[in-house]
């Protein structure tokens, strides 16, 4: 039996940034770039002290070009290079999207596996912090719709670092969305009550040095047999504490990784419970609910009890004012589990 | 292949490849010394005819024009001779523009609204231009241009409810605070993503060409923001359409925490993109009201007579942090502001007026004053209105219209799914707030 490896307590942004450092200090191949990452450590601090210790050629800031940044990330993946390029918001990636698109997905079909792209684009995501519909988007569904690219959605500082250092590992190109919102803690959706920082939640428990969650492997957040809840990031938390307050025994399951999904435990939850409740905090049209929903109906239809529901954003613009009538909050969600339980 | 190149170059005695990554001079603590920054003396550089040849201007790329001389004085073919009435206008505009930044700032630190950006030491470079422009000529604005609907008349309490996300928001509390969009002041919505309103400033030039108008159009951006792919295209749409359009770019040497190399200023200017597009290009000292007043005048009066695009470099300073979310402090030195050897854009306006024997440290005094005063009744007359957070904002059926011209069937019932959460979080809400 080997020991125990020593744990820390971290927020989410502290463990990306040991995720990175510890892979940084394995593979000399992994490069950090992007903007403000270098020198300042990112505008969310995920990179800092990263620079000071692998130096300016393997931790560096780049010109304001999203597009830049993703294609020469292609290149020095094709040269060998392991990038792990950060763009500051996930609503600035589209300048990058045929870099991302035409490019980084497809270059190993295309090339019959000549050419591959092991990237890893971090981006913080979701909104929650008033910050408008420029710094609030959950953009997820355009990567899922891309054959190629694989996306990774953490929902703790636990899950972040073993997630982040799988996706750094993946050959393929991986879309690895941080939930800014709950990067110092789990918000719950309750806005007008305190958020408890993640030093104070299990999952802020963080083993010290390399550890790999597989990716398309879900977590069972909590067991249960009333109904079953699909969430990821953000919303994991949101779920399971409106399920708290009603007293309900669901069985809740945080996705992770969005593509390659983990249809396994998808359906062996619902076929046990019967009933399925999908959460997001993106728009509802074409969102990634609709394909969960899809596969939900072809693989568990005659264990079904109830329609599918789906909670999600609304089809608008991310708002300012009215950020809180737009979040998929608790009150939403507390309808859609009322309409499942009753049916 | 018959032909082998040769197949390595391993084994050379080349020394190995290094990447160069740049580095700014100065960091936090470090002594700030910029003898290393050419400005040349005001007045000297030469003022080509508005209708000359692009590649004229070309030499005026890698220079500075400048019209305020050390002795405080506008010297030099560049200086647009305005009458004191005028420059006092300026003076009283950026000015204006200062007080308003400090109001809103505090008025975020206070938990007023979620964010706020200032752009102290850089008014000149919107002010001096919204002078210079006709007021119906399209302004494609980045972030930091407030100075042009301040200039232009736009009320001071309609920004402020704007910032406050209130209910008498304009825009219905859709937008971060900031992100203006005035169309009676023929301001274009600001977008929060870099760069996007360049090709877009060109278009409205180009219809303006199609359907014979006289209007033009003039963009801005932030020197870290040429870096985008939506710069270049704009270059060359102008270009290619020889579009009546002055494009400014704002070099305040920071984007957040990178400096202007990063956007490639230890090669050459970002006056000196004009030359690889073909455009005519002018570098001016963006402290330097005048020089921008006139810079952009030329260019104006250069796109307005069919004579096409100007790129325009306002060589300045960002005072401040990027916004209410950026703490300077943390990635450069703190002597960078006080060191700076362009001064700034106010004091520079007032004491050549002083020269001219037409202001005084008095009348500046009472003037501040004065505006303060003006920015305070306008915040309160906001404040009226609501803040962000706390209850006074548009009714919730706004937060689905405009997304289309009509509404589709799926947001009628999510509008009428968020009245009925509001009903239920809220059981004593009365249905006319909707």
């Amino acid at each position: 039996m080997s020991e125990e490896p020593s744990v820390k307590r971290l927020n989410m942004i502290e463990a990306i940034n040991d995720a990175l450092d510890v892979m940084m200090g394995r593979d000399p191949d992994i490069v950090v770039m992007g903007e403000d990452v270098g020198y300042f450590g990112g505008v969310f601090r995920a990179t800092a002290g990263l620079q000071k210790k692998y130096g300016r050629t393997r931790v560096f800031d780049t010109p304001i070009s999203e597009c830049g940044i993703i294609g020469v990330a292609v290149g020095m993946g094709a040269y060998g290079l392991r990038p792990v390029p950060e763009i500051q918001f996930a609503d600035y990636i589209y300048p990058g999207l045929d870099q991302l698109v035409s490019e980084a997905a497809r270059l190993r079909y295309r090339s019959a596996g000549e050419f591959t792209a092991p990237i890893t684009v971090r981006s913080p995501f979701g909104g929650g912090i008033f910050g408008g519909q420029t710094h609030s988007q959950s953009p997820e569904a355009l990567f899922t719709h891309v054959s190629g690219i694989k996306t990774v959605i953490p929902s703790t500082p636990h899950d972040a670092k073993g997630l982040l250092i799988a996706a750094i590992e993946d050959n393929d190109p991986v879309i690895f969305f941080e939930p800014k919102r709950i990067y110092n803690g789990p918000f719950n959706g309750y806005y007008d009550k305190p958020v408890e920082p993640w030093a104070r939640h299990p999952d802020g428990a963080v083993p010290e040095g390399y550890y790999r969650i597989p990716l398309g492997k879900a977590r069972v957040v909590r067991e249960g047999e009333a109904l079953t809840v699909l969430a990821y990031g953000t919303m994991v938390h949101v779920a399971q504490a409106v399920l708290a307050e009603k007293g309900v025994d669901a069985e809740i399951i945080d996705l992770r990784t969005l593509v390659p999904l983990d249809i396994e435990t998808i359906k062996a939850s619902v076929e046990k419970t019967g009933k399925c409740l999908i959460v997001h905090e993106a728009t509802r049209t074409s969102g990634f609910g609709a394909e969960l929903s899809a596969l939900v109906q072809e693989r568990c239809f005659y264990h079904l009890e109830a329609p599918i529901e789906r909670v999600t954003g609304f089809d608008t613009p991310y708002p300012h004012s009215l950020e809180w009538a737009y979040f998929p909050g608790p009150v939403r969600i507390g309808e859609a589990v009322d309409r499942l339980l009753k049916a | 292949m018959t032909e082998a190149t040769p197949s390595s170059f391993s084994g050379s005695n080349l020394p190995p490849l290094e990447l160069h990554v740049p580095e700014p001079r100065f960091r936090p603590g470090d002594a700030v010394d910029y003898s290393h920054l050419v400005i040349p003396a005001a007045g000297v550089q030469p003022r080509p005819d508005e209708g000359c040849a692009a590649s004229e201007t070309h030499p005026l790329c890698l220079d500075l024009v400048r019209v305020l001389g050390e002795d405080h004085k506008a010297i030099g073919p560049w200086d647009p001779k305005l009458d004191p009435e005028t420059l006092r206008r300026m003076l009283r505009l950026m000015a204006l523009t200062r007080a308003f930044d400090d109001r809103m700032y505090r008025g975020q630190r206070q938990g007023k609204t979620s964010f706020y950006m200032k752009c102290t030491g850089e008014e000149a470079t919107s002010i001096a231009p919204a002078m210079a422009l006709a007021s119906d000529d399209m302004v494609f604005p980045s972030y930091r241009q407030q100075g042009i609907l301040i200039a232009r008349g736009y009320p001071m309490v309609d920004m402020i409810n704007q910032i406050y996300s209130n209910k008498a928001d304009k825009l219905k509390g859709r937008q971060l605070p900031i992100m203006y969009s005035a169309r009676e002041a023929s301001f274009f919505s600001i977008s929060g993503n870099l760069a996007t309103q360049y090709p877009q400033a060109v278009g409205w030039a180009m219809a303006s060409a199609i359907k014979g108008d006289t209007r033009i159009a003039a963009a801005w951006l932030g020197e870290g923001s040429t870096a985008e792919g939506d710069f270049h295209s704009a270059m060359t749409f102008a270009a290619v359409y020889n579009a009546p359009v002055v494009l400014n770019v704002v070099n305040n040497q920071w984007a957040i925490s990178s400096f202007s190399g990063f956007a490639g200023a230890e090669r050459t200017t970002f006056a000196a993109r004009a030359i690889g597009y073909g455009i005519a290009g002018l570098r001016v000292d963006g402290n330097d009201p005048l020089a921008v007043y006139a810079a952009t005048r030329w260019a104006a009066n250069r796109a307005r007579a069919n004579g096409g695009p100007t790129l325009i470099e306002h060589f300045t300073y960002r005072a401040e942090g990027h916004s209410t979310s950026d703490d300077p402090g943390q990635y450069r030195s703190v002597q960078e502001r006080s060191e700076w050897p362009l001064g700034d854009p106010i004091a520079r306006l007032a004491a050549h007026l002083e020269a001219l024997g037409e202001w005084t440290p008095e009348a500046h005094a009472a003037m501040d004053l004065d505006l303060a005063e003006q920015v305070k009744a306008a915040a309160k007359a906001a404040e009226a209105n609501g803040v962000l957070g706390h209850g006074l904002h548009h009714p919730f059926r706004t937060l689905f219209e405009d997304v289309f011209e009509e509404l589709p069937w799926h947001l009628k019932e999510q509008s009428e799914q968020a009245i009925r959460e509001r009903r239920i979080k809220w059981p004593e809400w009365k249905e006319d707030d909707a």
